[in-house]
């Protein structure tokens, strides 16, 4: 199993490998694994076609830069002539008119899709468990979840049915399950990766991101996805620095901080703590200096975050309404019906609850109390985070407080499966680029991930960090 | 109809605020670049974005924030620096997206005031709540199928602004006067085409009535559907009519929303307050908020035209024309800067006015033209008035027949074409005596009885003389010499 891109340009110069040859393996892998649930559709003759166009290219050197890159997309990203469903029974029969602006960019550089991935319906959880499709499983541990919500986007990666894939993150859906998985997963700077062609679950907190084996094919991809585009008004308006290049910086001591009460809070399983202060002493071994910090907004994190994306959600998913596109209820009569029957059969459980909330929210009446005061809260801790940052170069923590749990484990909890996402919501609130990278594991041999976030825009120097660590 | 007559109605004030929604004529759309024309083939001006596609997103156009912007200037307003969209959600069939992006807290215009005056030369101050820039939905066609209702998605995404007046309004004919400044300011600023009945300009009154010189408010009724200026007038003069026959008749007035139906002259009940939507604004989170900078702000007057309040201002002040005139003037844009383009070349503006406001637009109403399709350049028509300031053509000869043969002949001058067609009159004082002697040598007798004293002889002799000159002599001219020639025989 390749694990990285490095591996297979290898053996495509030594002539090991050819690339029909590389995507014929994945598509038998992908056929092998078909259990674990991770894709909802293969693209196999379209992949086949691209393989023998860019094998063309390759022997011609004019191939682009992800030639040899076979990923997988989260089934919310919008891809031209393909069907895009965000694992939703609303959106049965949809195809995409239009391609998303990272497709645009990846095909651009030669990248090979091969299919679309399963995921929490509308991006929502944190276990895969609410896609209309049904669970993903992990690869590790086939009982488990992958994590969610980019849960098939992750076990794809993992059990080497693609090289790499793009997820969403919206509070942690692409750490979380990168964590769950052994895997490295990045959630960009807000707005430096276009949303455009992202269906949108919380607009002022979605990113797109990837998924991968390692560091550099991350910044591989980020260098080619990132960016302004005109499609997309929030998407940076300035050049980023690029991912490719060297920091120049010459000190190598760094200044982490950690939070105090994240290795404290109730729920942080022992190994992850044990194997998030490891970390922690390495860093001080090798040098840096590691500060505990206390940030007392901790427990409000996961309240603001779903006060104000399910109000974002509400809204967003509001078009779905069996009127234009996707699925219409059979049941329906008039207009009034064709609304309310079609969104309350095409919409699962945990969709249909957070509209609920989000709609409540922002009623008049509740508005006050509940969204401004969330609006509020969110500056708050936006500028706390940004104070951080004036002493520190980054923030460390684990990425979840517990490894893979077991599928229906948390199913009936919901409040139990939100605080998944108590350390992971923090860079959505905040907007700033985290990354989760694989830190060991548990007794039960099960993968523990860490949590690195970096102040605003300093997406290139934190994946240079974790090339240099 | 008895009841009717014995309510004193005088006891009564109308209490009536006007939103107006003016359609933008930017090229593309408010949040995508989708093109819009009135009147397209149904579902052919449509995008990813303007259907709501999953994934698609809004991007700002700058025009439309310059056209808000611009009216918000001709109303007096203050500019917002700091503003943000909003989303104002709710359920319908030809919303794509489930909600309207709009602005909600933070309008980009507020605080203004339109001038307005009314037939008796009374003039009226209308305050201007704010304007803001939102999105039209689609249209629904409920007519077009048995078992179907219709979507036509074209006007989905076409940029509006909203102009929320005071409830400063008071009569029917002050909101048809509001309402005509409102489509001449629009038109002027060339933003929207004022067109009401294919809905680019649309309005919906919220009216109430209260005792004179109450403070309180009375119950609002807001009525819509009312598509062109007049049924406005109309509406509101039976909606506030039958307000104080219900309270004269210890009825209650209903929060409600009314339609106004244009045949039978009355309004009736749409929806009452109960049915009303909670909107959930919220801002925008896909449009950054939007800051206008001072720079902009002065880019955008640059490009603005004169409006009519400073050209009327300037026809009645500096140039000294009737109220009147100027008001004839300046109530189309083009007009006024045709009219300007005379006085570049004549300093008679009364009659560059007269010229405009009676030959020309006789000519272009008889025609169904506007004045940028007429032919003649208003270099010419200075020419004409020139040759009348002159004495060399009669005001007849130059209206009947010299303006329509320049229609025809645009490349020759007016004194070229004057002479080609034998118009030009004749003041010198030797050919005239001539004919004057021989109109005088023709009645002897009657030159006799002007000399007893009957002095209205002089228009038989001047007819005469013109007879004589075939219409060329000047008469002005002709008849001092004739005088002269009278008293001396």
């Amino acid at each position: 199993m390749y694990t990285s891109l490095a591996q297979i340009r290898t053996d495509l110069e030594s002539g090991e490998i050819n690339l029909p040859k590389l995507v014929n393996n994945y598509l038998e892998t992908i056929q092998e694994k078909q259990h674990l649930n991770a894709f909802l559709e293969v693209y196999e003759i379209e992949a086949k076609e691209r393989a023998a166009i860019i094998e063309k290219k390759i022997e011609a050197g004019v191939a682009g830069k992800l030639a040899g890159m076979v990923i997988g997309l989260k089934d919310n990203i919008v891809y031209k002539g393909h069907k895009v469903s965000a694992s939703s029974k609303i959106l049965a029969g949809f195809e995409s008119l239009y391609s998303a602006t990272i497709v645009e960019r990846l095909l651009a550089e030669d990248a090979i899709i091969i299919g679309r991935l399963n995921c929490d319906e509308f991006a929502m959880g944190a276990s895969n468990e609410n896609s209309a499709f049904g669970p993903v499983k992990n690869a590790l541990d086939e009982s488990r979840v992958s994590g969610g919500s980019s849960g098939g986007a992750a076990v794809s990666v993992q059990a080497g049915m693609c090289l790499l894939s793009l997820g969403s993150d919206t509070g942690g859906s692409i750490r979380q399950p990168a964590s769950f998985c052994g895997l490295y997963g990045f959630k960009p700077t807000y707005g430096y990766v276009s949303r455009y062609g992202l269906i949108a679950y919380a607009s002022s907190f979605d990113i797109i991101g990837p998924i991968a084996h390692n560091i550099e094919d991350l910044k591989l991809v980020m260098e080619t996805i990132a960016g302004s585009d005109e499609n997309d008004a929030t998407s940076v308006q300035q050049a980023i620095p690029s991912f490719l290049q060297l920091p120049k910086e010459t000190e190598s001591k760094r200044k982490f901080a950690y939070i105090k009460e994240t290795l404290e809070t109730e729920g942080v399983e022992p190994a992850v703590k044990a194997e998030t202060e490891k970390f922690l002493k390495e860093l001080i071994s090798k040098g840096h200096q590691v500060d505990a910090i206390s940030f007392d907004l901790l427990s409000v994190m996961v309240p603001v975050y779903y006060t104000l994306t399910t109000a974002e959600a509400s809204s967003n998913l509001a078009r779905f309404a069996g009127m234009h596109y996707g699925f219409r209820s059979q049941n329906a009569v008039d207009l009034e019906s064709t609304i309310k029957k079609s969104r309350s059969e095409g919409f699962g459980p945990e969709v249909k609850r957070r509209i609920m909330l989000g709609t409540f929210v922002l009623s008049s009446g509740y508005y006050d109390a509940y969204y401004s005061k969330a609006q509020k809260v969110r500056r708050l801790v936006k500028n706390k985070t940004e104070e951080i940052f004036k002493n520190y170069d980054f923030i460390i923590s684990p990425t979840s407080p517990t490894t893979a749990f077991k599928i229906g484990e948390k199913s009936d909890n919901p409040l139990a499966m939100y605080l998944a996402d108590i350390f992971t919501v923090h860079a959505n609130i905040a907007g700033i680029p985290a990354i989760s990278i694989p830190n060991g594991h548990d007794t039960n041999g099960l993968p523990i991930g860490l949590q690195i976030m970096a102040p605003l825009g300093k997406d290139a120097a934190l994946l240079n960090l974790i090339s240099t660590l | 109809m008895n009841e009717v007559n014995t309510i004193d109605f005088d006891k009564y004030e109308a209490v009536i605020g006007l939103e107006v929604h003016a359609q933008m004529l930017t090229k593309s759309k408010a949040y995508c670049s989708d093109p819009y024309t009135y009147g397209g083939e149904p579902n052919t001006q449509v995008s990813p974005i303007s259907l709501g596609h999953p994934g698609t997103l809004p991007k700002h156009n700058k025009a439309v924030i310059e056209n808000a912007i611009k009216m918000g200037i001709a109303c007096n307003c203050s500019i917002a620096s700091h503003q943000y969209y909003a989303r104002k959600n709710y359920f319908y069939a030809d919303l794509p997206k489930g909600y309207q992006i709009t602005q909600d807290k933070t309008p980009i215009c507020t605080d203004g005031k339109v001038s307005i005056r009314m037939k008796d030369g009374s003039e009226r101050h209308i305050g201007i709540t704010r304007i803001h820039m939102e999105e039209d939905a689609g249209k629904s066609m409920h007519d077009q199928d048995v078992y179907h209702s219709l979507i036509d998605l074209n006007r989905a995404g076409v940029p509006l602004i909203e102009i929320v007046s005071e409830p400063d309004i008071r009569a029917g004919e002050e909101a048809y006067q509001y309402l005509s400044e409102i489509r001449k300011l629009v038109r002027y600023l060339d933003i929207c085409d004022g067109n009401m009945e294919e809905g680019s300009l649309r309005c919906d009154a919220n009216i109430s009535v209260r005792i004179k010189g109450a403070e309180a408010f009375g119950t609002k009724v807001e009525v819509k559907n009312m598509n062109s200026m007049r049924n406005v007038q109309r509406a509101i003069d039976f909606e506030i009519e039958r307000q104080i026959t219900a309270l004269e008749k210890g009825e209650k007035i209903y929060q409600e929303t009314r339609n106004f139906d244009a045949i039978k002259g009355r309004t009736l009940t749409m929806r009452t307050k109960e049915g009303a939507s909670d909107y959930r604004y919220f801002p925008e989170p896909d449009l950054p908020p939007l800051h206008i900078t001072e720079t902009f702000l002065e880019s955008v007057k640059m490009q603005m035209p004169e409006l009519p309040a400073a050209l009327y201002e300037k026809f009645t002040k500096a140039i000294g024309l009737s109220e009147y005139d100027a008001q004839v003037l300046t109530e189309n844009k083009d007009i006024a800067a045709y009219f300007e383009g005379i006085l570049k070349h004549t300093h008679n503006a009364k009659a560059a006015a007269n010229w405009l406001m009676v030959n020309i637009k006789g000519y272009l109403n008889e025609q169904a033209l506007e004045i940028n399709d007429f032919a003649l350049q208003p270099a010419k028509i200075a020419e004409i008035i020139s040759l009348i300031d002159e004495n060399k053509i009669s005001n007849s000869a130059a209206s009947q027949r010299l303006f329509p043969a320049m229609l025809e002949e645009h490349h020759l001058s007016a004194l070229q074409l004057a002479e080609k067609l034998n118009l030009l009159q004749e003041s010198n004082s030797d050919e005239l005596n001539k004919w004057i002697a021989d109109a005088l040598g023709k009645f002897p007798e009657k030159v006799e009885e002007y000399k007893a004293g009957k002095k209205s002889l002089t228009g038989l002799f001047m007819g005469e003389v013109m007879k004589a000159s075939k219409g060329k002599a000047d008469p002005k001219a002709a008849t001092k010499l004739l005088i002269e020639a009278l008293e001396k025989a």
